[in-house]
Parts: structure tokens; sequence; C-alpha cells
């Protein structure tokens, strides 16, 4: 299934063999965006304030740091891995960087203890995958309780209030150019650099190779091992830059700070149509899929609806997601087939 | 069969692990008994029974999934939302008698949804049962929000702490015990057991055996579903609690023990008395953590790196095994 739906990917311009696939596959993107709107009309007409420039600007701040995790997660997903451990490493980095920060290290040094502190993480969770051979899930299921505790162990039960924070970081987190917060222009430039690294640099090629067949892509002499490393490194190391990103916005970070948010960032991907099995998809519709999901949970009290029900709307998205994915790539099997039959 | 299967190479290094995990356990035992103060007293002991229920029950299950190579992450949702429906049923004033089978039987028709995708639409185990991990724990919370229902009838919430006579055996023992032997039974000595195995090592020969994998998976799936209802009513009636976050995260806990008692992630390999070992030696590292005053914040570094370890250890000593045969061959 993963092989036949990432075709498209492998051969960008192959004109006639993959329009129909293009084209289906375009549709998550563009499904994504027609549900947006519908989304946005619906609250809109129910509360026209919901277009406010205040809201907008809340949505975008709580955007920019799900669309960076889900930029990371893609990476690695792409390689058949997933990265349960983003929320805790968040927690860590946001931590490290607070406390940083209100010791009176200047910012830039700081900002680089946070990415530091992520990609380390992410070196861990690369080397258990990559030299000891254990499952993503399993890896990073358990490091999402190490890395967690371990900020328990360092934070105890105290956190870092906003007034320990420089004014000029807080400033920066809460400030925005033309109605869009600095810390989402962030996140978007960093996804279009994620983005252009997975379509035109070789190591990211590499990675859709080695998610669609890792057994082939080792064949050919693709280094497989580095590049599993960058694609953890890289997911931590942007979760990294969340962390930071969230001591911006919040300012007061404890020892739970990104706690559960690891369903909410594999949600936005699986939604935003990257192949769980690897191989298939952009980092686009990843931030699209984050986006989606950020305008439900801030539409749940416009439209009176129980805060309750968003955990149990993010399940349903996945599983819709994943069923959707399944007959997009039966459809495309049985027109693949079809092709195949008029050429004989 | 099964003494041949034991001899065969592949599990001979099983059955040690299997071995070694059982040895750990009671030396672990012995010596907490020895350092931890309170660790070795009768009510101690009794506390640690009660404590390793949930995490037993939901593993005896776990086990034949995972042996079929495939997962169910949403265990601890699935108690939590059977857990919530109690609460609510008897807010609405419906007897427990009548709630408990209520339960277990929705547990099982969650099991059923998640069997449905996995097996009927083809999907992908682990996707589909993180999606229902959110969707159940997201539904529990619209059941209750953030609410407990707590008046439960002390005679029922008694019986689960409750010991037999003056013997000092918890209540739970029996059950538990009868659940493990009959699992032990099923897996390893009847057909359908050894059906499981030959569907986790080998899918497409299992099938053209007259194995039908994919319903076997479906009632595993309803069978996983139906235990954590189960879970669910003794959760509730022993903490005497009924809240949308029962049991948040024991997945991880049920996951790391079966892994740890040398059944592979891959499917087709383990035993349940490696599972039943590592099952208590998770409790009761737990426990003589929680006696020696180590943080509850401490125990998911050791549940997280035993998790690690586990599936990490035999795949270090095999490539060690293996660097170290080439090395002779080089010699020879």
């Amino acid at each position: 299934m993963t092989t036949v739906a990432d075709a498209p990917d492998q051969t960008p311009s192959a004109g006639t063999g993959s329009t129909a696939l293009d084209l289906i596959l375009r549709f998550r993107a563009l499904g994504l965006l027609l549900a947006l709107a519908a989304l946005i009309v619906i609250t809109a007409s129910v509360n026209p304030r919901f277009l406010g420039a205040q809201s907008i600007r809340d949505l975008l701040f709580a955007a920019a740091v799900t669309v960076l995790l889900a930029a990371g997660m893609t990476v690695v997903v792409l390689t058949r891995g997933i990265d349960l451990s983003v929320g805790s490493t968040l927690g860590l980095s946001a931590y490290l960087t607070a406390t940083a920060l209100s010791s009176g290290t200047p910012v830039p040094l700081a900002l680089l203890v946070g990415i530091g502190a992520g990609a380390a993480c992410g070196a861990v969770n690369g080397a258990i995958v990559h030299f000891g051979k254990v499952p993503p899930l399993v890896a990073t299921l358990g490091t999402l309780y190490v890395f967690r505790g371990i900020v328990y162990f360092t934070a105890g039960g105290s956190r870092v209030n906003a007034s320990d924070l420089p004014r000029g970081f807080l400033d920066f987190g809460s400030g925005a150019v033309l109605g869009v917060p600095y810390l989402f222009i962030i996140s978007a430039l960093v996804l279009a650099a994620v983005a252009v690294f997975l379509s035109d640099y070789r190591a990211g090629r590499d990675l859709y190779a080695l998610g669609s067949n890792p057994e082939a892509a080792r064949q050919t002499g693709l280094p497989a091992g580095r590049r599993l490393m960058t694609a953890y490194v890289l997911c931590g190391a942007l979760a990294g830059l969340g962390g930071v990103l969230y001591a911006a916005r919040f300012g007061t970070v404890d020892a739970s700070a990104g706690y559960g948010m690891e369903l909410n960032i594999v949600a936005a991907v699986v939604v935003g149509g990257v192949a769980i099995f690897g191989g298939s998809g952009t980092v686009l519709g990843a931030g699209l899929g984050a986006l989606l999901l950020t305008v439900i949970s801030n539409a749940l009290p416009v439209l009176r609806i129980d805060q309750f029900w968003q955990q149990a709307i993010v399940g349903a998205l996945i599983l819709a997601a994943i069923a959707l994915d399944r007959l997009v790539g039966l459809r495309a099997a049985r027109a693949l087939r079809r092709k195949a039959s008029h050429v004989d | 069969m099964w003494t041949r299967f034991r001899s065969s190479g592949a599990l001979r290094s099983l059955a040690t692990w299997d071995a070694a995990i059982i040895a750990a356990t009671v030396l672990f035992l012995l010596i907490a008994a020895q350092s931890v103060e309170h660790f070795g007293t009768a009510r101690n002991a009794g506390h640690l029974v009660i404590d390793l229920a949930p995490v037993l029950l939901l593993a005896l299950v776990m086990t034949l999934i995972v042996m079929t190579g495939e997962i169910d992450l949403s265990v601890a949702s699935t108690v939590g939302l059977t857990s919530a429906a109690m609460g609510v049923m008897w807010n609405a004033g419906v007897s427990l008698e009548t709630i408990m089978p209520l339960a277990v039987l929705l547990g099982a028709v969650l099991g059923a949804v998640n069997g449905l995708f996995i097996t009927g639409f083809g999907l992908p185990s682990l996707a589909v049962t993180i999606g229902t991990l959110a969707l159940y724990r997201g539904l529990s919370y619209v059941l209750l929000g953030d609410t407990a229902v707590a008046d439960w009838p002390r005679n029922f919430t008694g019986w689960t702490l409750g010991t037999i006579g003056e013997s000092g055996i918890p209540n739970l023992l029996i059950p538990m015990a009868i659940l493990a032997a009959a699992f032990a039974v099923l897996l390893h000595a009847t057909t359908w057991g050894r059906s499981i195995y030959a569907a986790g090592a080998n899918p497409i020969a299992a099938a053209y055996s007259g194995v039908a994998v994919r319903r076997l998976k479906f009632w595993l799936y309803v069978g996983s579903g139906a235990m954590a209802g189960l879970v669910g009513v003794l959760w509730t009636l022993r903490y005497s609690s009924a809240r949308a976050d029962n049991a948040y995260g024991l997945e991880l806990t049920v996951v790391a023990v079966v892994l740890l008692g040398g059944v592979s992630i891959f499917g087709g390999k383990g035993a349940l008395p490696g599972v039943l070992a590592a099952v208590v030696l998770l409790t009761a590292v737990q426990n003589a953590l929680r006696l020696a005053h180590v943080s509850t914040e401490a125990l998911t570094v050791v549940t997280g790196s035993l998790l690690i370890v586990a599936v990490l250890a035999p795949n270090l000593i095999s490539s060690a095994g293996e660097a170290l045969r080439a090395r002779r061959r080089r010699t020879a």
C-alpha cells in the first residue's frame, strides 16, 4: 500500500503515470483546506468575533508550537518511525531554557541550551532505534517516561515564573507584527525550511526511500544509519525549539510543560496525510493538520461544545484519517492495476 | 510438541530469558525483603498482590496480542471509559449487580471496535489503538468531566481489599491465579494457543495451514476489551472512585511487562511464565521504591528504562553473539 501511495513522490513529473494519483494525494491538502474553511465559516457565523484580530492572534499563538513539532514528527514518521517522546522533550527543553534564562544566561545561549537539549533527546532516541534495533514505538514510549522523569528530577515541585525571565524574551514571546505573532513566523519559516529539505535535498529524499522500502534503500548504498539519526535529531531539536517558544509564550514553566502533547502531534501528522507506515506525505500537509486541530480546539468554546470533547475528537480524527488513507491507497492500487492491464 | 519446540535453537535463548527474569524476580524479592523496611511483611505482600492485579489481568491478554505481532495501546483508556460509564450508570440508579456485567460487555464492544478497524479494514494496530487511546479517554471525559463518583457500596469495595478469613491471603489472589492458569493452559497446551504462535511467527504460513488469522486477532481484541472492562470494575471498586482519568498511562506498564517477560514485539515468540514474573518484578520494584520514599515521578523513569532495556538487551546479546561467531570464523 505504501509503495503505491508514494509513487508520485519519487517520480514527481512522470506525466501520464502519476496524474491520477497526484490528484488524489493533492486532494488531501485540498480536503484539509476545505475542512478548515468550513469550520471557520460555521464558527464565525455563530460568533463573528471568531474572525477578529485578537482571536486570530490567539489561534496562531496556539498553533505555533504544534506546527513546529508536527514538522519534526513528519520527518521521523516518513522513515517508518514515530517519536512519542516529543512532549517530554519539549518539557525538558522548556524547563532548562527557563532555568538558564532566570539565572542570567543571555538569550542566544539559552536558545542553544533548549535546542541542544532537544537534539540530545533526539540523538538518544535515534541511537536506541538504530544501534539497539528497538522498534521506534517501544523506544520512544520508554523515553517519553524517562525524559519526563528527568524533568521531574531536576525541577522537583519548583517552577520558573514569568517574573524571573528577561523582559525582552517575554516581549518577543507575546509580540506580533501585522497581527501575526513572531512565534508563528518562526514556526512557518522552520516548516518551509523542512519542506525544502525534504523535497530538494538528497538527505531529505533518502528519508522517503528509507520509509517506503528500507531493504531496497540499504541495497542502493544509502547511509541508513546516518539518515535515521538525522531524522530523530532533527525531530528532537525542533521539539527543543518548541520548548523555547513555549517558555517565551507562557513565561511560567513547571515540570509538566507539554504533558500529553504527543497525541496531538501524532494526530496532526496523520490527519495531514503522512502515512504512518512511512514513505509518503508532506510537511505542508502535517502543518495544515496541526492548524486544523488548533482551529477545532479554539472553535469548541465558541460553538458552546464542552471542552472535554476535544480529546475524543482528536481520537476520532486519527481513526478517520488512517481509514481514509487506506481507502485512497486501495483505489490507487486498483487504478494502477487497470492501467497496467491496458499496457498489456 | 512443547518439548520439541523448546529444544529448537530459536527458543532455547528464550527459555533462558524466561529463567533469567524469574531468577531476577526471586532475587529482587529476597534483597528487598532484607533491605527495605516493611517490604517483607505479610501486610505488604497482601498490598502487593492487590496492586499488581490490574497489570496482571491486562498483561494476560496483551501477551497473546503481542504474540500475534499486533499491539493494543488503548487498554488503559478502555479501563477509564468503562469506569466512567459505571459512574454514570450508578448515578442513574442502576444496581451494581447489573452494572458489573454491563461494564465488561462495554469493554468487549470497545475491543471489537479496535478489532474491526484492524482486521476488517486492514489498518495498522499501532495507529488504530493510538486513535482509540485518545478517543476512549476523551469519551470518558465527556461522560464524567472532572468529577468523581465515590459512593460505592462498602461490601463491594471492601471485598477488593479484603482477605480470606483471617489468613491474610487477599480475596483477589484466587481469581487472579485461576485466570493466569487458564491463560497459561490456553496458550501453551491448546491448538488455539499454538495457532497464536503460528499467526505471529508467519501469518501467511499460518493462514495456509488453516489458521483463520484475522478471526483469531479480532477475538483477541474483543478479549482485550472485555478484560479491560473487568479491570475497570476492579479499579473503580478498589479505589472506590469512578473517574475519567482512572488507569491513565497504564498501557505503558502493561506493554513493558509483556516485553520484559520475553515476548518479542515482532510476534511469534514468548511464554506466559516470563510475563507473570515480569509483572511481579515491576510491581515489586515500584512498591519497594515507594516504601523507600522515592518520589512517584522517579518510578516513571524506572518503568520507561525497563521497557527499553527489555527490548534492547536481547538485541545486544544476540548481536554480540553474532560478532563472536564471526570472529571465531575468521580465526578458524
